[in-house]
């Protein structure tokens, strides 16, 4: 299990070894099964993190492989994290020592979910995925090195190097970059304008004659 | 990009600020909260030093770790009743109202908030839970969030937001009897599949869609993020004021007639431009399964297994894991195949009209040999209501249990789980692997009256061969 912090501020590079978790629509249920959500705080997720397909595969899961223990990146497929809106996938993932993911695509909630805890989710196309993927099988050692600006990850193995391009968004990747993707100060500064709106909203005055 | 739709025009109308990393800081009308995702929003809250912004537009409900056999406090599960206390004590502390256990309002917070007038047209609204795309059968626009944006609602009762695509999904004709809208959006996310949505929020829309029930078009937006789309809404019409009108929330007096001019504005107009279109036959879909591990896995109960051949080449790694957990061969008619659990409720399907439709099929029929079958009703009202017409006596009579209400087998985060390599017949939305609480459990999604149907004939079975008469109309919850 990871003692890394969590990441506060700018988040422009992250690096370490990868992890793969292969296969499209792995859903929030999985990465995080419901019975560990009984808790009023994060703080012991990192247990439950993919817990039923590790007891399935009882050891040989990515996550339990002692090649993998360490592994700060973590390479999906397509729609990761779709299903229920639970934020505690990200942060059970974070727990035990996830800092970027990079995948084919991502669910909406669960893309939004990461912003906010700083966890970049990266794309790429997937050819690209499945190269980045059989890299890190033939050399689980290997030390990758992810940028936000411009969005490439780095891959250097045995004095070689490999570099792909990703792709992330321009405003989610300016919010981390900047370090402003924990917006609420942010939203709770626009006082002004909040009353604005919320003046112009005739249901929140009960439709009262103008 | 869209223009003038009942999507844009509420965006532009919750439009706070244009944020800096080039989102949107968008006004949120209500917020609903429960106990699973708002403890760590509330702790954040505190950290921050910041309080409730607008507490009167906040509502909570219990629901996801309530019991459904005995509700009496504390609960048997000491983490259960942790969640519920610090629920409690948040709304306490920040003057919120709770609809708590025995109010007469507490029940799934996607039921409760309908059918107390809360959720009404032109509205965003945001919970932390993905079915809140369920509120916009009422024309709101609703998506579910994480607890981080939780806090960000408490805290400014705005989000920072990236502007979605509009896919209109046009749907013709009407559908036959024994279909229902369960059967139709699980057929719409068979064919556009688990991710086509995603970027997209979904309109329905056309005639099919507007000869729905309010709490049918609630079943049909609750799944729209099934099909990958964070929300799915309906034009408010005719439908959707006569549902509203005289509701304990709802505008009344002078305000009533003001507020049907403003909610009817906001529909799309017929100068409305979408991202996309997509366009169905109601009369075409069967009562529809799924039989594998993704709601976008779902067949028509005519229909066989799909084999690999019948799969897009980039879905069958997916199909063949799909074959190996719920044990299935491809070629296998899913008509018959064995049950061991019946479950009807869910914020899917734990409606009046839901209970009516399965009581329907369940009237002089008894549950077969060997299975479990339970009836959970959506709220504490969806209870009342059902007893009041002697629903509860026509499930105990057929041999299912009445329970109380709450999420229940939906999610097992309570006591009502598969055990084992039990396979269900489920009105709920979800079939993921585990989802239903046992890491090897199988779910088959389908509609209430379907999961009847298989009650009684102890394996899936098409409910258009058991319906009888129809059922009292009622304004609410009848097809227009």
């Amino acid at each position: 299990m990871s003692t890394t912090p969590f990441p506060a501020g700018p988040i422009q590079r992250c690096e370490g070894r990868a992890v793969v978790v292969a296969g499209d629509d792995i859903d929030t249920d999985r990465i995080i099964p419901a019975r560990y959500l009984k808790c009023v705080t994060f703080d012991d997720l990192a247990a439950g993190v993919f817990a039923d397909d590790r007891r399935e595969r009882a050891g040989e899961h990515p996550f339990d492989r002692p090649e993998h223990q360490g592994a700060s990146l973590l390479v999906v497929n397509r729609n990761f994290g779709c299903g229920s809106s639970r934020e505690h996938a990200p942060q059970a993932l974070m727990r035990w020592g996830i800092r970027a993911v990079i995948g084919e695509s991502f669910a909406e909630i669960f893309f939004g979910n990461c912003l906010a805890l700083g966890l970049p989710c990266l794309t790429a196309d997937h050819d690209t995925v499945l190269a980045l993927q059989a890299a890190i099988a033939a050399d689980p050692s290997a030390v990758l090195q992810l940028d936000l600006e411009p969005a490439t990850v780095r891959f250097s193995a045995g004095g070689k190097a490999r570099q792909w391009p990703l792709t992330l968004a321009e405003g989610p990747g300016r919010m981390l970059v900047s370090g402003e993707w924990n917006g609420t100060a942010q939203l709770v500064a626009h006082d002004s304008e909040l009353r604005a709106t919320a003046a112009r909203l005739p249901y929140l005055s009960g439709f009262a004659a103008a | 990009m869209s223009a003038g739709t009942l999507y844009d025009k509420v965006w532009e109308q919750h439009r706070v600020a244009d944020l800096p990393g080039g989102a949107t800081q968008l006004f949120i009308g209500l917020h609903l909260i429960h106990e699973v995702t708002s403890p760590q929003a509330f702790a954040a809250l505190d950290d921050l030093g910041l309080s409730v912004r607008h507490p009167e537009r906040t509502v909570a409900t219990v629901d996801h770790i309530v019991p459904t056999t005995s509700q009496a406090r504390p609960f048997a599960d000491p983490l259960a009743e942790e969640m519920l206390a610090t629920l409690e004590g948040n709304c306490a502390r920040h003057g919120i109202t709770l609809h708590g256990l025995g109010s007469g309002r507490q029940g799934i917070v996607h039921v409760i908030a309908p059918e107390l007038g809360l959720t009404q047209p032109g509205m965003t609204v945001a919970c932390g839970d993905s079915h809140t795309s369920t509120h916009g059968a009422f024309g709101a626009i609703a998506f579910g969030i994480g607890t981080s944006q939780v806090r960000d609602v408490l805290a400014s009762q705005s989000l920072a937001m990236g502007k979605l695509k509009v896919r209109r999904i046009w749907v013709e004709g009407a559908l036959q009897t024994g279909v229902y809208a369960k059967d139709l959006v699980l057929h719409v996310i068979r064919r556009l599949g688990v991710k086509g949505g995603v970027g997209y929020a979904y309109e329905f829309a056309g005639p099919a869609i507007e000869a729905l029930s309010m709490e049918e078009r609630m079943t049909l937006c609750n799944m729209a993020i099934e099909g990958g789309a964070r929300c799915g809404y309906v034009n408010p019409d005719a439908v959707t004021f006569a549902y509203l009108k005289g509701r304990p929330h709802a505008p009344a007096g002078d305000a009533w007639e003001r507020a049907v001019a403003w909610w009817s504005a906001l529909a799309s107009g017929p100068e409305a431009v979408f991202d996309d279109e997509v366009v169905f036959d109601a009369a075409a879909i069967a009562p529809t399964v799924t039989w594998g591990i993704t709601p976008g896995q779902g067949i028509g109960v005519d229909e066989t297994v799909p084999t690999l051949e019948q799969t897009e080449a980039d879905e069958r790694p997916l199909t063949e894991e799909a074959y190996r957990y719920m044990d299935l061969r491809p070629g296998t008619p899913i008509e018959g195949v064995p049950v061991d659990v019946c479950f009807i409720g869910s914020c899917t399907n734990g409606r009046l009209s839901d209970l009516r439709a399965a009581a329907a099929v369940a009237r002089g029929r008894h549950v077969a040999a060997g299975i479990k079958a339970f009836v959970v009703p959506g709220s504490e009202q969806v209870a009342a209501a059902a007893e009041a017409e002697g629903l509860d006596a026509v499930f105990r009579a057929a041999g299912f249990e009445w329970r109380e209400p709450g999420c229940s087998m939906c999610l097992a985060m309570n006591p009502d789980r598969l055990e084992g390599r039990q396979i269900s017949a489920s009105s709920s939305n979800r079939n993921f692997k585990g989802r239903q609480g046992s890491a090897t459990g199988r779910t088959l999604l389908m509609s209430p009256a379907m999961v009847v149907a298989a009650a009684v004939s102890g394996h899936v079975a098409d409910v258009r061969r058991l319906i009888t008469a129809p059922t009292t109309p009622d304004p609410a919850t009848t097809r227009a």
